[in-house]
């Protein structure tokens, strides 16, 4: 070994590692490239919504995007609706109508969801801890007829429904709704409840079924309580899918029970319509669930992701 | 040794003779009377809908109010009748009549609609047509279209999930503010199909003002027209329905990712294997299983889209864009025809539960020949 290889030796190792921190820098300059890109393609299209909710014909028709450098903003869109501060006192049928579907939603949703979650969890729970038999069908077979539901496409039952509903004279009711978005969730909310109980303990309801509680007592006093974030993220998950859902709400409603995202569909359908005011109505229509997103991604994600990865 | 047989010993007992003769015949017969008085409602509401028998019923509400009392009396006779093993079955109950009666009784109900000529606007009624409808089903030019258009509908999953993987790796990725980004990305998932129609869709899709013709004409395209081109107006719906649902794909590929073993990453790593071969190699495999799942319940969600594109193009341009949803919409909205819209439906629920089917065999298959 002569000094002169040793030193080629050790400046190849330094041109190396100049070459990996280059590569490692490029990389990360890479990363946040993309998820620049990506950001911009998901907040865009609301960010979008947002302002124009706040242009004027000319804004819009000029292309402005960025307030107070491009355009001034104005109330516009949310006048419209009744909803700017300089309306806000005075009556406006508009904004009567608005509320009227906003509420219709807000009922619905939290209906549906919170029944799913009832008997998703009973149901979810009953699978967890017992074998059952009926005719020829056990625990695995029971789950997965909860779960084969989620393949049901709402077409299939959506004219069954038209037709039972008339008949029953549930036909634009919230009662009819419930029932219905319930099922849509239900297959999912057993899936997620079935996930939790399933990383609770058995050992915990054998204690407490030692200490003289009964089945029920144990799921209630005992399991429930731990189980709970998981129902969070269940409820949660339900909401998002109700508050959205469209095709059953638009075929089975027509006045009293119809809800926001029927709404918002029979305003696209005009041609010519300001869009400002389409576009405050849809913002009024996002905006609960992008405030949800931003408050519990925990819980929907957590909701997401039950039982997928194991 | 003694005392836990007699432990055991009082165990099966009480698991057996927890229910005195007495109770037990209470709660059979509260079962018995369930079944009765909801025969009796609907045998009584069927002679009232024939006419063989006019009791003036002005709808099947009664029936409904029956059902409920049904499930009440029959979970109270079941947890009468066998106590403990009652109590356990009666968590399972309630979500099974549930079910039942959304879904598998309208599902049967559908079925009989099917083979009838019905049209709700006309005044004949429903008339029996045996199979006319499935014969006018496979002459039905615009149903075999929406059916063939969702197979390219299923088929761009495998587009979005691609997206999905290399934003589940950024994500992934050792970045700053990580809970922003997911924030951020998970966004678009929680809007409403609907409004992403108006917002994306009709809004800057619109061909004058909307920004992205604004900057397709930048580029240099004289007149954009998103949804008047047949191959165009696809891609843009199912790009809508791609920013929509994306995300949901990402946070499970997201959590498999993170469920990974560190030790198998860093091995990826020492071992001198390129980032671009650590992952064909070591990371790609491992997530198979959690891949495969993400796929799937996508394309469960997949076959059931409709709403982007009945609020979007309504199928158009010449049905380019229809999916099977959107087209038996239409077919009742437009032509009132419950018959032979809930044919093509149950059709179509036959279609895709072979199709899963065959999917979830040759999949669990596979994986079975790989592990």
């Amino acid at each position: 070994m002569t000094a002169a290889t040793t030193a080629s030796l050790a400046s190849d190792d330094a041109r190396a590692a100049v070459r990996r921190h280059i590569r490692s820098r490029l990389a990360t300059i890479g990363i946040y490239a993309a998820l620049v890109i990506w950001a911009f393609v998901s907040l865009f299209p609301i960010y979008w919504t947002l302002t124009t909710t706040m242009k004027v014909a000319k804004d819009v028709q000029l292309g402005h995007l960025i307030p107070w450098v491009d355009f001034q903003p104005s109330w516009l869109g949310w006048r419209g609706l009744g909803l700017s501060p300089d309306t806000w006192a005075s009556t406006s049928t508009v904004r009567d109508e608005f509320i009227l579907r906003f509420t219709n939603s807000v009922v619905v949703g939290f209906g549906a969801s919170a029944l799913a979650v009832i008997l998703g969890s009973l149901a979810a729970y009953g699978l967890s801890r017992f074998e059952y038999k009926f005719l020829w069908m056990r625990n695995r077979d029971i789950s997965f007829f909860f779960l084969s539901q989620l393949i049901l496409p709402p077409v299939v039952l959506a004219l069954p429904f038209l037709v039972l509903y008339k008949e029953l004279a549930l036909l634009d009711t919230h009662f009819g709704l419930i029932m219905l978005y319930t099922l849509t969730v239900l297959p999912i909310v057993i899936w997620i409840m079935k996930d939790q109980f399933d990383t609770i303990p058995n050992e915990l309801d054998e204690a407490a079924q030692v200490d003289g509680l009964g089945p029920w007592g144990t799921f209630l006093r005992i399991v429930l309580p731990i189980a709970l974030p998981g129902m969070v993220a269940a409820f949660i998950l339900s909401l998002i899918l109700c508050w959205n859902e469209y095709f059953f709400a638009a075929l089975l409603t027509s006045t009293d029970a119809k809800t926001l995202p029927v709404l918002v569909a029979s305003q696209t359908g005009s041609q010519g319509i300001n869009w400002w005011t389409m576009a405050a109505v849809s913002t009024a229509a996002i905006m609960p669930l992008v405030v949800v997103g931003v408050l519990l991604e925990r819980y929907i994600i957590k909701g997401l992701t039950a039982g997928s990865v194991k | 040794m003694a005392n836990t047989t007699a432990a055991g010993g009082r165990f099966i007992e009480a698991e057996t003779n927890s229910v005195s003769a007495r109770r037990s015949f209470i709660g059979r017969s509260l079962i018995w009377l369930a079944v009765c008085a909801f025969a009796l409602v609907v045998a009584l509401q069927t002679l009232d809908a024939t006419g063989l028998w006019r009791l003036g019923f002005e709808n099947w509400r009664p029936t409904l109010y029956a059902y409920g009392l049904f499930c009440v009396l029959l979970c109270s006779g079941i947890v009468l009748a066998r106590g403990e093993r009652g109590w356990r079955a009666l968590f399972l109950l309630p979500a099974a009549l549930f079910t039942v009666a959304v879904a598998i009784f309208p599902t049967l109900f559908g079925l009989s609609i099917a083979f009838t000529d019905w049209n709700l606007s006309s005044v004949s009624g429903q008339k029996f047509n045996g199979i006319e409808n499935l014969v006018q089903l496979v002459h039905d030019p615009f149903y075999i279209n929406a059916l063939l258009n969702m197979i390219y509908y299923v088929c761009a999953v495998l587009f979005e999930y691609a997206i999905a993987f290399c934003l589940a790796l950024l994500l992934n990725a050792d970045v700053k503010a990580r809970k922003f980004w997911r924030v951020t990305f998970l966004l678009p998932f929680m809007l409403s199909p609907v409004a992403v129609s108006w917002m994306i869709g009709k809004s800057m899709l619109e061909t004058r003002f909307g920004p992205v013709s604004r900057f397709v004409r930048w580029i240099g395209v004289q007149t954009p027209s998103f949804f008047g081109d047949p191959v165009w107006a696809k891609i843009w719906i199912e790009a809508m329905d791609a920013w929509v649902s994306i995300p949901f794909v990402m946070i499970l590929l997201l959590a498999g990712l993170q469920a990974l073993p560190k030790e198998v990453q860093e091995a990826a790593k020492v071992d001198g294997a390129g980032p671009w071969q650590g992952f064909w190699q070591i990371t790609f495999p491992l997530m198979l299983p959690v891949s495969v799942t993400a796929i799937v319940i996508r394309m469960i969600f997949k076959l059931k889209l409709a709403d982007i594109v009945i609020n979007v193009t309504s199928g158009g341009p010449g049905g380019a864009t229809d999916t099977v949803s959107s087209f038996i919409y239409r077919e009742y909205r437009d032509r009132s025809n419950v018959g032979y819209g809930t044919m093509l439906a149950m059709v179509y629920l036959v279609i895709i539960v072979v199709f899963v089917t065959i999917l979830l065999n040759v999949l669990s298959r596979s994986m079975r020949r790989m592990t």
